[in-house]
Protein backbone atom coordinates (compact mmCIF):
# COMPACT_ATOMS: atom_id res chain seq x y z
CA UNK A 1 0.00 0.00 0.00
CA UNK A 2 1.02 3.58 -0.70
CA UNK A 3 1.51 6.29 1.83
CA UNK A 4 -1.38 8.26 3.17
CA UNK A 5 -2.27 11.15 0.92
CA UNK A 6 -5.37 12.57 2.51
CA UNK A 7 -5.76 12.51 6.27
CA UNK A 8 -8.92 13.44 8.07
CA UNK A 9 -8.25 13.83 11.73
CA UNK A 10 -11.09 13.89 14.27
CA UNK A 11 -13.47 15.87 12.08
CA UNK A 12 -16.57 17.18 13.81
CA UNK A 13 -19.38 19.13 12.23
CA UNK A 14 -22.55 20.38 13.86
CA UNK A 15 -25.56 22.06 12.32
CA UNK A 16 -28.05 24.19 14.10
CA UNK A 17 -31.50 23.03 13.08
CA UNK A 18 -34.95 24.07 14.25
CA UNK A 19 -35.15 21.34 16.86
CA UNK A 20 -31.68 21.58 18.33
CA UNK A 21 -28.25 20.87 16.96
CA UNK A 22 -27.55 18.00 14.59
CA UNK A 23 -24.19 16.32 14.81
CA UNK A 24 -23.47 15.54 11.17
CA UNK A 25 -19.93 14.28 11.71
CA UNK A 26 -18.72 12.88 14.99
CA UNK A 27 -15.00 12.64 15.37
CA UNK A 28 -14.22 11.17 11.97
CA UNK A 29 -10.70 10.05 11.18
CA UNK A 30 -9.71 8.52 7.86
CA UNK A 31 -6.50 7.96 5.94
CA UNK A 32 -6.75 7.78 2.19
CA UNK A 33 -3.76 6.48 0.25
CA UNK A 34 -2.50 8.16 -2.88
CA UNK A 35 -3.83 7.00 -6.19
CA UNK A 36 -6.67 5.00 -4.72
CA UNK A 37 -10.36 4.92 -5.51
CA UNK A 38 -11.76 5.29 -2.05
CA UNK A 39 -15.46 4.83 -1.37
CA UNK A 40 -17.60 6.27 1.37
CA UNK A 41 -20.94 4.55 1.67
CA UNK A 42 -23.91 5.25 3.87
CA UNK A 43 -27.64 5.80 3.78
CA UNK A 44 -28.95 9.30 3.32
CA UNK A 45 -28.38 11.36 6.42
CA UNK A 46 -25.29 9.38 7.36
CA UNK A 47 -23.12 12.45 6.83
CA UNK A 48 -21.21 11.29 3.78
CA UNK A 49 -21.91 14.38 1.69
CA UNK A 50 -20.89 16.64 4.55
CA UNK A 51 -17.72 14.59 4.89
CA UNK A 52 -16.69 14.92 1.25
CA UNK A 53 -17.52 18.62 1.29
CA UNK A 54 -15.13 19.01 4.20
CA UNK A 55 -12.26 17.75 2.07
CA UNK A 56 -12.31 20.84 -0.14
CA UNK A 57 -13.73 22.95 2.67
CA UNK A 58 -17.04 23.71 1.01
CA UNK A 59 -18.03 22.97 4.59
CA UNK A 60 -15.69 24.04 7.35
CA UNK A 61 -15.54 21.47 10.13
CA UNK A 62 -16.03 22.71 13.69
CA UNK A 63 -13.07 20.69 14.87
CA UNK A 64 -10.40 18.44 13.45
CA UNK A 65 -7.75 18.56 10.77
CA UNK A 66 -7.62 17.96 7.05
CA UNK A 67 -4.18 17.23 5.71
CA UNK A 68 -3.56 16.75 2.03
CA UNK A 69 -0.06 15.82 0.98
CA UNK A 70 1.30 17.20 4.24
CA UNK A 71 -0.55 20.49 3.92
CA UNK A 72 -3.01 21.48 6.61
CA UNK A 73 -6.00 22.80 4.70
CA UNK A 74 -7.62 24.61 7.60
CA UNK A 75 -4.53 26.73 8.07
CA UNK A 76 -4.47 28.04 4.52
CA UNK A 77 -5.39 31.64 3.86
CA UNK A 78 -8.45 32.36 1.75
CA UNK A 79 -6.34 32.92 -1.33
CA UNK A 80 -4.17 29.84 -0.76
CA UNK A 81 -7.29 27.74 -0.31
CA UNK A 82 -8.76 29.12 -3.53
CA UNK A 83 -5.66 28.10 -5.45
CA UNK A 84 -5.48 24.71 -3.74
CA UNK A 85 -9.08 24.01 -4.68
CA UNK A 86 -8.16 24.28 -8.35
CA UNK A 87 -6.37 20.97 -7.94
CA UNK A 88 -9.23 19.27 -6.10
CA UNK A 89 -11.92 18.50 -8.64
CA UNK A 90 -15.49 17.79 -7.67
CA UNK A 91 -18.44 16.33 -9.53
CA UNK A 92 -21.99 16.40 -8.28
CA UNK A 93 -25.23 14.46 -8.34
CA UNK A 94 -26.96 17.17 -10.33
CA UNK A 95 -23.96 17.98 -12.53
CA UNK A 96 -24.10 21.72 -11.80
CA UNK A 97 -23.25 22.91 -15.29
CA UNK A 98 -23.73 26.50 -16.42
CA UNK A 99 -27.09 26.24 -18.17
CA UNK A 100 -26.63 29.40 -20.22
CA UNK A 101 -23.25 28.37 -21.61
CA UNK A 102 -22.34 25.88 -24.29
CA UNK A 103 -20.75 22.57 -23.43
CA UNK A 104 -17.44 23.96 -24.69
CA UNK A 105 -17.51 27.07 -22.50
CA UNK A 106 -18.49 24.93 -19.54
CA UNK A 107 -15.32 22.90 -19.96
CA UNK A 108 -13.36 26.11 -20.56
CA UNK A 109 -14.63 27.68 -17.33
CA UNK A 110 -12.04 26.29 -14.89
CA UNK A 111 -9.30 27.32 -17.32
CA UNK A 112 -10.81 30.77 -17.60
CA UNK A 113 -10.74 30.99 -13.82
CA UNK A 114 -7.02 30.34 -13.97
CA UNK A 115 -6.54 32.98 -16.64
CA UNK A 116 -5.48 30.65 -19.44
CA UNK A 117 -5.70 32.39 -22.85
CA UNK A 118 -8.82 31.69 -24.89
CA UNK A 119 -7.21 29.75 -27.71
CA UNK A 120 -5.30 27.47 -25.36
CA UNK A 121 -8.31 26.74 -23.18
CA UNK A 122 -10.51 25.92 -26.14
CA UNK A 123 -7.92 23.51 -27.47
CA UNK A 124 -7.66 21.76 -24.14
CA UNK A 125 -11.44 21.72 -23.67
CA UNK A 126 -11.96 20.10 -27.05
CA UNK A 127 -9.33 17.51 -26.23
CA UNK A 128 -11.14 16.68 -23.01
CA UNK A 129 -14.52 16.52 -24.71
CA UNK A 130 -12.94 14.09 -27.14
CA UNK A 131 -11.77 12.03 -24.20
CA UNK A 132 -15.27 11.77 -22.72
CA UNK A 133 -16.75 11.13 -26.16
CA UNK A 134 -18.68 14.37 -26.54
CA UNK A 135 -16.62 16.38 -29.01
CA UNK A 136 -19.54 16.68 -31.41
CA UNK A 137 -21.68 18.26 -28.67
CA UNK A 138 -19.25 21.14 -28.04
CA UNK A 139 -21.65 23.79 -29.30
CA UNK A 140 -24.74 22.34 -27.61
CA UNK A 141 -26.26 23.63 -24.40
CA UNK A 142 -26.64 21.39 -21.33
CA UNK A 143 -30.44 21.38 -21.71
CA UNK A 144 -29.97 19.48 -24.98
CA UNK A 145 -28.04 16.65 -23.31
CA UNK A 146 -29.08 13.54 -21.40
CA UNK A 147 -28.12 13.06 -17.76
CA UNK A 148 -25.20 10.80 -18.62
CA UNK A 149 -23.92 13.27 -21.19
CA UNK A 150 -24.19 16.11 -18.69
CA UNK A 151 -22.12 14.16 -16.19
CA UNK A 152 -19.53 13.47 -18.87
CA UNK A 153 -19.32 17.21 -19.55
CA UNK A 154 -18.87 17.75 -15.81
CA UNK A 155 -16.08 15.18 -15.83
CA UNK A 156 -14.37 16.88 -18.78
CA UNK A 157 -14.72 20.17 -16.91
CA UNK A 158 -13.22 18.79 -13.74
CA UNK A 159 -10.25 17.34 -15.64
CA UNK A 160 -9.42 20.69 -17.22
CA UNK A 161 -7.36 21.68 -14.20
CA UNK A 162 -5.45 18.36 -14.07
CA UNK A 163 -6.61 17.71 -10.53
CA UNK A 164 -4.72 15.38 -8.21
CA UNK A 165 -7.87 14.61 -6.25
CA UNK A 166 -11.34 13.96 -7.62
CA UNK A 167 -14.33 14.10 -5.28
CA UNK A 168 -17.50 12.44 -6.55
CA UNK A 169 -20.56 13.40 -4.53
CA UNK A 170 -23.28 10.91 -5.50
CA UNK A 171 -22.14 11.40 -9.08
CA UNK A 172 -24.22 8.55 -10.47
CA UNK A 173 -27.24 8.76 -8.19
CA UNK A 174 -29.36 10.66 -10.71
CA UNK A 175 -28.55 8.23 -13.51
CA UNK A 176 -30.05 4.94 -14.66
CA UNK A 177 -28.08 1.69 -14.09
CA UNK A 178 -26.78 1.54 -17.66
CA UNK A 179 -25.52 5.12 -17.64
CA UNK A 180 -24.14 4.66 -14.14
CA UNK A 181 -22.01 1.83 -15.44
CA UNK A 182 -20.66 3.94 -18.28
CA UNK A 183 -19.81 6.84 -15.99
CA UNK A 184 -18.09 4.52 -13.52
CA UNK A 185 -16.05 2.99 -16.32
CA UNK A 186 -15.04 6.45 -17.43
CA UNK A 187 -14.01 7.37 -13.88
CA UNK A 188 -12.00 4.19 -13.59
CA UNK A 189 -10.26 4.83 -16.87
CA UNK A 190 -9.42 8.37 -15.79
CA UNK A 191 -8.06 7.06 -12.52
CA UNK A 192 -5.95 4.44 -14.24
CA UNK A 193 -4.52 6.71 -16.92
CA UNK A 194 -4.11 9.98 -15.03
CA UNK A 195 -3.21 8.74 -11.57
CA UNK A 196 -5.78 10.73 -9.63
CA UNK A 197 -6.86 9.94 -6.10
CA UNK A 198 -10.62 9.49 -6.32
CA UNK A 199 -13.09 9.68 -3.47
CA UNK A 200 -16.53 8.31 -4.26
CA UNK A 201 -19.53 9.08 -2.08
CA UNK A 202 -22.53 6.85 -2.67
CA UNK A 203 -25.41 5.00 -1.12
CA UNK A 204 -25.16 2.15 -3.63
CA UNK A 205 -23.04 -0.90 -2.90
CA UNK A 206 -22.88 -1.54 -6.66
CA UNK A 207 -20.87 1.62 -7.16
CA UNK A 208 -18.42 0.60 -4.45
CA UNK A 209 -18.16 -2.90 -5.91
CA UNK A 210 -17.62 -1.56 -9.41
CA UNK A 211 -14.72 0.80 -8.91
CA UNK A 212 -13.51 1.21 -5.32
CA UNK A 213 -10.54 -0.52 -3.76
CA UNK A 214 -11.17 0.59 -0.18
CA UNK A 215 -14.27 1.76 1.53
CA UNK A 216 -15.49 3.44 4.69
CA UNK A 217 -18.98 2.76 5.98
CA UNK A 218 -20.67 5.76 7.55
CA UNK A 219 -23.70 5.82 9.78
CA UNK A 220 -25.04 8.55 12.04
CA UNK A 221 -21.99 10.67 11.38
CA UNK A 222 -19.59 7.98 12.52
CA UNK A 223 -17.26 5.63 10.68
CA UNK A 224 -18.53 2.11 11.33
CA UNK A 225 -15.76 0.29 9.54
CA UNK A 226 -12.97 0.81 7.03
CA UNK A 227 -11.34 -1.80 4.87
CA UNK A 228 -10.84 -3.17 1.41
CA UNK A 229 -13.91 -3.74 -0.68
CA UNK A 230 -13.46 -7.51 -0.78
CA UNK A 231 -13.24 -7.60 3.02
CA UNK A 232 -16.46 -5.67 3.27
CA UNK A 233 -18.30 -7.99 0.95
CA UNK A 234 -17.02 -11.25 2.39
CA UNK A 235 -16.87 -10.31 6.02
CA UNK A 236 -18.79 -7.18 7.00
CA UNK A 237 -18.06 -6.38 10.61
CA UNK A 238 -20.47 -3.60 11.37
CA UNK A 239 -24.22 -3.73 11.53
CA UNK A 240 -24.39 -0.77 9.14
CA UNK A 241 -22.37 -2.62 6.50
CA UNK A 242 -24.49 -5.74 6.81
CA UNK A 243 -27.62 -3.68 6.46
CA UNK A 244 -26.32 -1.96 3.31
CA UNK A 245 -25.39 -5.32 1.81
CA UNK A 246 -28.78 -6.73 2.65
CA UNK A 247 -30.54 -3.75 1.11
CA UNK A 248 -28.60 -4.30 -2.06
CA UNK A 249 -29.54 -7.98 -2.18
CA UNK A 250 -33.20 -7.19 -1.72
CA UNK A 251 -33.01 -4.66 -4.51
CA UNK A 252 -31.41 -7.19 -6.80
CA UNK A 253 -34.05 -9.74 -5.97
CA UNK A 254 -36.77 -7.24 -6.72
CA UNK A 255 -35.03 -6.33 -9.94
CA UNK A 256 -34.83 -9.93 -11.17
CA UNK A 257 -38.22 -10.96 -9.89
CA UNK B 1 -57.57 71.73 -32.09
CA UNK B 2 -55.12 69.41 -33.72
CA UNK B 3 -52.54 71.11 -35.88
CA UNK B 4 -48.92 70.95 -36.79
CA UNK B 5 -47.68 72.40 -33.54
CA UNK B 6 -49.66 69.74 -31.74
CA UNK B 7 -47.93 67.00 -33.73
CA UNK B 8 -44.55 68.53 -32.96
CA UNK B 9 -45.44 68.72 -29.29
CA UNK B 10 -46.49 65.06 -29.24
CA UNK B 11 -43.32 63.95 -30.99
CA UNK B 12 -41.25 65.96 -28.56
CA UNK B 13 -43.24 64.45 -25.72
CA UNK B 14 -42.51 60.95 -26.94
CA UNK B 15 -38.84 61.82 -27.36
CA UNK B 16 -38.62 63.34 -23.88
CA UNK B 17 -40.46 60.46 -22.25
CA UNK B 18 -38.18 57.87 -23.84
CA UNK B 19 -35.14 60.01 -23.00
CA UNK B 20 -36.09 60.30 -19.32
CA UNK B 21 -37.08 56.67 -19.02
CA UNK B 22 -34.04 55.18 -20.70
CA UNK B 23 -31.45 57.47 -19.13
CA UNK B 24 -32.91 57.14 -15.63
CA UNK B 25 -33.13 53.38 -15.96
CA UNK B 26 -29.51 53.32 -17.11
CA UNK B 27 -28.32 55.39 -14.14
CA UNK B 28 -30.64 53.37 -11.92
CA UNK B 29 -28.86 50.19 -12.98
CA UNK B 30 -25.46 51.77 -12.35
CA UNK B 31 -26.52 52.01 -8.71
CA UNK B 32 -28.93 49.06 -8.63
CA UNK B 33 -26.61 46.34 -9.97
CA UNK B 34 -23.90 46.80 -7.32
CA UNK B 35 -26.68 47.12 -4.75
CA UNK B 36 -28.31 43.87 -5.87
CA UNK B 37 -24.97 42.07 -5.92
CA UNK B 38 -24.13 43.36 -2.45
CA UNK B 39 -27.52 42.19 -1.16
CA UNK B 40 -27.03 38.75 -2.68
CA UNK B 41 -23.50 38.27 -1.39
CA UNK B 42 -24.07 39.56 2.14
CA UNK B 43 -27.35 37.80 2.83
CA UNK B 44 -27.52 34.60 4.85
CA UNK B 45 -25.64 31.79 3.07
CA UNK B 46 -24.20 34.30 0.59
CA UNK B 47 -20.59 34.13 -0.52
CA UNK B 48 -19.69 37.10 1.69
CA UNK B 49 -22.25 36.69 4.40
CA UNK B 50 -22.49 39.84 6.52
CA UNK B 51 -25.71 40.37 8.38
CA UNK B 52 -24.88 43.93 9.44
CA UNK B 53 -24.29 45.12 5.88
CA UNK B 54 -27.32 43.23 4.59
CA UNK B 55 -29.64 44.70 7.20
CA UNK B 56 -28.35 48.22 6.58
CA UNK B 57 -28.89 47.99 2.82
CA UNK B 58 -32.22 46.30 3.38
CA UNK B 59 -33.49 49.13 5.60
CA UNK B 60 -32.23 51.86 3.27
CA UNK B 61 -33.99 50.23 0.34
CA UNK B 62 -37.21 49.72 2.24
CA UNK B 63 -37.28 53.33 3.36
CA UNK B 64 -36.56 54.80 -0.06
CA UNK B 65 -39.06 52.46 -1.66
CA UNK B 66 -41.82 53.48 0.73
CA UNK B 67 -41.58 57.17 -0.19
CA UNK B 68 -44.26 57.89 -2.82
CA UNK B 69 -42.63 59.13 -6.01
CA UNK B 70 -44.42 62.49 -6.02
CA UNK B 71 -43.07 63.23 -2.56
CA UNK B 72 -39.59 62.05 -3.45
CA UNK B 73 -39.73 64.36 -6.44
CA UNK B 74 -40.32 67.35 -4.17
CA UNK B 75 -37.98 66.26 -1.38
CA UNK B 76 -34.97 65.89 -3.66
CA UNK B 77 -35.51 69.17 -5.52
CA UNK B 78 -32.46 70.83 -3.94
CA UNK B 79 -30.32 67.92 -5.12
CA UNK B 80 -31.95 68.06 -8.53
CA UNK B 81 -31.11 71.75 -8.81
CA UNK B 82 -27.56 71.05 -7.76
CA UNK B 83 -27.05 68.25 -10.30
CA UNK B 84 -29.15 69.42 -13.24
CA UNK B 85 -29.06 73.18 -12.72
CA UNK B 86 -32.85 73.50 -12.55
CA UNK B 87 -35.75 71.62 -11.02
CA UNK B 88 -38.10 71.32 -14.01
CA UNK B 89 -37.82 69.82 -17.49
CA UNK B 90 -36.95 66.33 -18.57
CA UNK B 91 -33.24 66.39 -17.76
CA UNK B 92 -33.94 67.52 -14.22
CA UNK B 93 -36.53 64.78 -13.80
CA UNK B 94 -33.81 62.18 -14.39
CA UNK B 95 -32.45 62.85 -10.91
CA UNK B 96 -35.54 61.82 -8.88
CA UNK B 97 -36.35 59.09 -11.40
CA UNK B 98 -32.92 57.54 -10.93
CA UNK B 99 -33.26 57.75 -7.15
CA UNK B 100 -36.65 56.06 -7.31
CA UNK B 101 -35.48 53.40 -9.74
CA UNK B 102 -32.22 52.41 -8.00
CA UNK B 103 -33.68 50.68 -4.92
CA UNK B 104 -36.33 48.97 -7.04
CA UNK B 105 -33.60 47.76 -9.38
CA UNK B 106 -31.49 46.64 -6.43
CA UNK B 107 -34.36 44.43 -5.29
CA UNK B 108 -35.02 43.10 -8.79
CA UNK B 109 -31.36 42.24 -9.32
CA UNK B 110 -31.21 40.61 -5.89
CA UNK B 111 -34.20 38.43 -6.63
CA UNK B 112 -32.83 37.45 -10.06
CA UNK B 113 -29.42 36.52 -8.67
CA UNK B 114 -30.93 34.51 -5.84
CA UNK B 115 -32.74 32.34 -8.37
CA UNK B 116 -29.40 31.00 -9.62
CA UNK B 117 -28.92 27.33 -8.77
CA UNK B 118 -26.84 27.07 -5.57
CA UNK B 119 -25.16 23.95 -6.91
CA UNK B 120 -23.65 25.81 -9.84
CA UNK B 121 -22.29 28.46 -7.50
CA UNK B 122 -20.85 25.73 -5.32
CA UNK B 123 -19.25 24.07 -8.35
CA UNK B 124 -17.53 27.37 -9.18
CA UNK B 125 -16.31 27.70 -5.58
CA UNK B 126 -14.96 24.17 -5.75
CA UNK B 127 -13.03 25.13 -8.91
CA UNK B 128 -11.30 27.90 -6.98
CA UNK B 129 -13.06 30.80 -8.69
CA UNK B 130 -12.74 34.29 -7.27
CA UNK B 131 -15.92 35.88 -5.96
CA UNK B 132 -15.74 38.43 -8.77
CA UNK B 133 -15.65 35.70 -11.40
CA UNK B 134 -18.58 33.96 -9.75
CA UNK B 135 -20.59 37.17 -9.71
CA UNK B 136 -19.96 37.93 -13.37
CA UNK B 137 -19.91 34.52 -14.94
CA UNK B 138 -22.16 32.45 -12.73
CA UNK B 139 -24.61 34.84 -11.05
CA UNK B 140 -25.07 37.46 -13.77
CA UNK B 141 -24.52 34.99 -16.60
CA UNK B 142 -26.98 32.38 -15.41
CA UNK B 143 -29.55 34.96 -14.32
CA UNK B 144 -29.41 36.97 -17.54
CA UNK B 145 -32.91 36.07 -18.72
CA UNK B 146 -34.42 37.01 -15.40
CA UNK B 147 -32.34 40.21 -15.31
CA UNK B 148 -33.58 41.18 -18.74
CA UNK B 149 -37.20 40.59 -17.79
CA UNK B 150 -36.43 42.81 -14.81
CA UNK B 151 -35.24 45.58 -17.14
CA UNK B 152 -38.58 45.60 -18.96
CA UNK B 153 -40.49 45.78 -15.70
CA UNK B 154 -38.28 48.62 -14.48
CA UNK B 155 -38.64 50.53 -17.76
CA UNK B 156 -42.42 50.32 -17.47
CA UNK B 157 -42.37 51.51 -13.88
CA UNK B 158 -39.95 54.37 -14.56
CA UNK B 159 -42.04 55.46 -17.52
CA UNK B 160 -45.05 55.58 -15.22
CA UNK B 161 -43.08 57.67 -12.71
CA UNK B 162 -41.88 59.98 -15.46
CA UNK B 163 -45.49 60.73 -16.34
CA UNK B 164 -46.14 61.64 -12.71
CA UNK B 165 -43.32 64.15 -12.88
CA UNK B 166 -45.54 66.08 -15.28
CA UNK B 167 -47.28 67.53 -12.23
CA UNK B 168 -44.23 69.66 -11.49
CA UNK B 169 -43.38 70.36 -15.11
CA UNK B 170 -41.25 67.32 -15.65
CA UNK B 171 -41.57 67.26 -19.43
CA UNK B 172 -42.58 64.41 -21.68
CA UNK B 173 -45.96 62.84 -22.38
CA UNK B 174 -47.10 62.96 -18.75
CA UNK B 175 -46.49 66.69 -18.72
CA UNK B 176 -48.63 67.12 -21.84
CA UNK B 177 -51.39 64.92 -20.45
CA UNK B 178 -51.57 66.93 -17.25
CA UNK B 179 -51.34 70.34 -18.91
CA UNK B 180 -54.05 69.60 -21.46
CA UNK B 181 -56.19 67.01 -19.76
CA UNK B 182 -56.12 68.36 -16.21
CA UNK B 183 -55.55 72.11 -16.48
CA UNK B 184 -57.40 72.74 -19.77
CA UNK B 185 -60.00 69.97 -19.71
CA UNK B 186 -58.87 68.84 -23.17
CA UNK B 187 -59.61 65.17 -22.82
CA UNK B 188 -58.79 64.23 -26.41
CA UNK B 189 -55.14 65.36 -26.10
CA UNK B 190 -54.86 63.50 -22.84
CA UNK B 191 -56.23 60.35 -24.42
CA UNK B 192 -53.79 60.59 -27.32
CA UNK B 193 -50.85 60.87 -24.95
CA UNK B 194 -52.21 57.95 -23.02
CA UNK B 195 -52.29 55.87 -26.20
CA UNK B 196 -48.66 56.75 -26.84
CA UNK B 197 -47.63 55.87 -23.31
CA UNK B 198 -49.36 52.51 -23.54
CA UNK B 199 -47.79 51.87 -26.96
CA UNK B 200 -44.29 52.60 -25.67
CA UNK B 201 -44.74 50.30 -22.68
CA UNK B 202 -46.09 47.55 -24.93
CA UNK B 203 -43.21 47.91 -27.33
CA UNK B 204 -40.60 47.73 -24.57
CA UNK B 205 -42.33 44.73 -23.06
CA UNK B 206 -42.42 43.00 -26.43
CA UNK B 207 -38.76 43.62 -27.24
CA UNK B 208 -37.67 42.66 -23.72
CA UNK B 209 -39.57 39.40 -23.69
CA UNK B 210 -38.31 38.52 -27.15
CA UNK B 211 -34.69 39.19 -26.19
CA UNK B 212 -35.04 37.26 -22.96
CA UNK B 213 -36.37 34.26 -24.83
CA UNK B 214 -33.61 34.44 -27.40
CA UNK B 215 -30.96 34.55 -24.72
CA UNK B 216 -32.35 31.69 -22.67
CA UNK B 217 -30.70 28.35 -23.36
CA UNK B 218 -32.21 26.44 -20.51
CA UNK B 219 -35.11 24.86 -22.37
CA UNK B 220 -34.83 25.45 -26.09
CA UNK B 221 -35.53 22.26 -27.98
Amino acid sequence: MNDTYITLNAICKRYIAKNGTVEALKNISLSIPKNEIFGVIGLSGAGKSTLVRCINLLERPDAGEIIIDGEKLLQLSKEELRLRRQKIGMIFQHFNLLEQQTVLSNVCFPLEIRGIPRRERQEKALELLEKVGLAEKAQCYPSQLSGGQKQRVAIARVLANDPDILLCDEATSALDPETTKMILELLKEIHDTMGITVIVITHEMKVIQEICSSVAVLENGEVQEVGTVSELFTNPKSRAARRLLLLEEKEDAAYVG
Amino acid sequence: MWDNSMTVMMLEGIRDTIYMTVVSTFFGYLIGIPLGIALTLTDKNGLRQNQAVYRLLDVIINITRSVPFLILLIVVMPLTKLLAGKSYGSTATIVPLTLAAAPLIGRMVESSLKEVNKGVIEAAVSMGAKTGTIVLKVLMGEARTSLLVGVTIVLGTVLGYSAMAGVVGGGGLGDIAIRYGYYRYDTSVMLVTLVFIVAIVQLMQFVGTLLAKRLDHRNNE
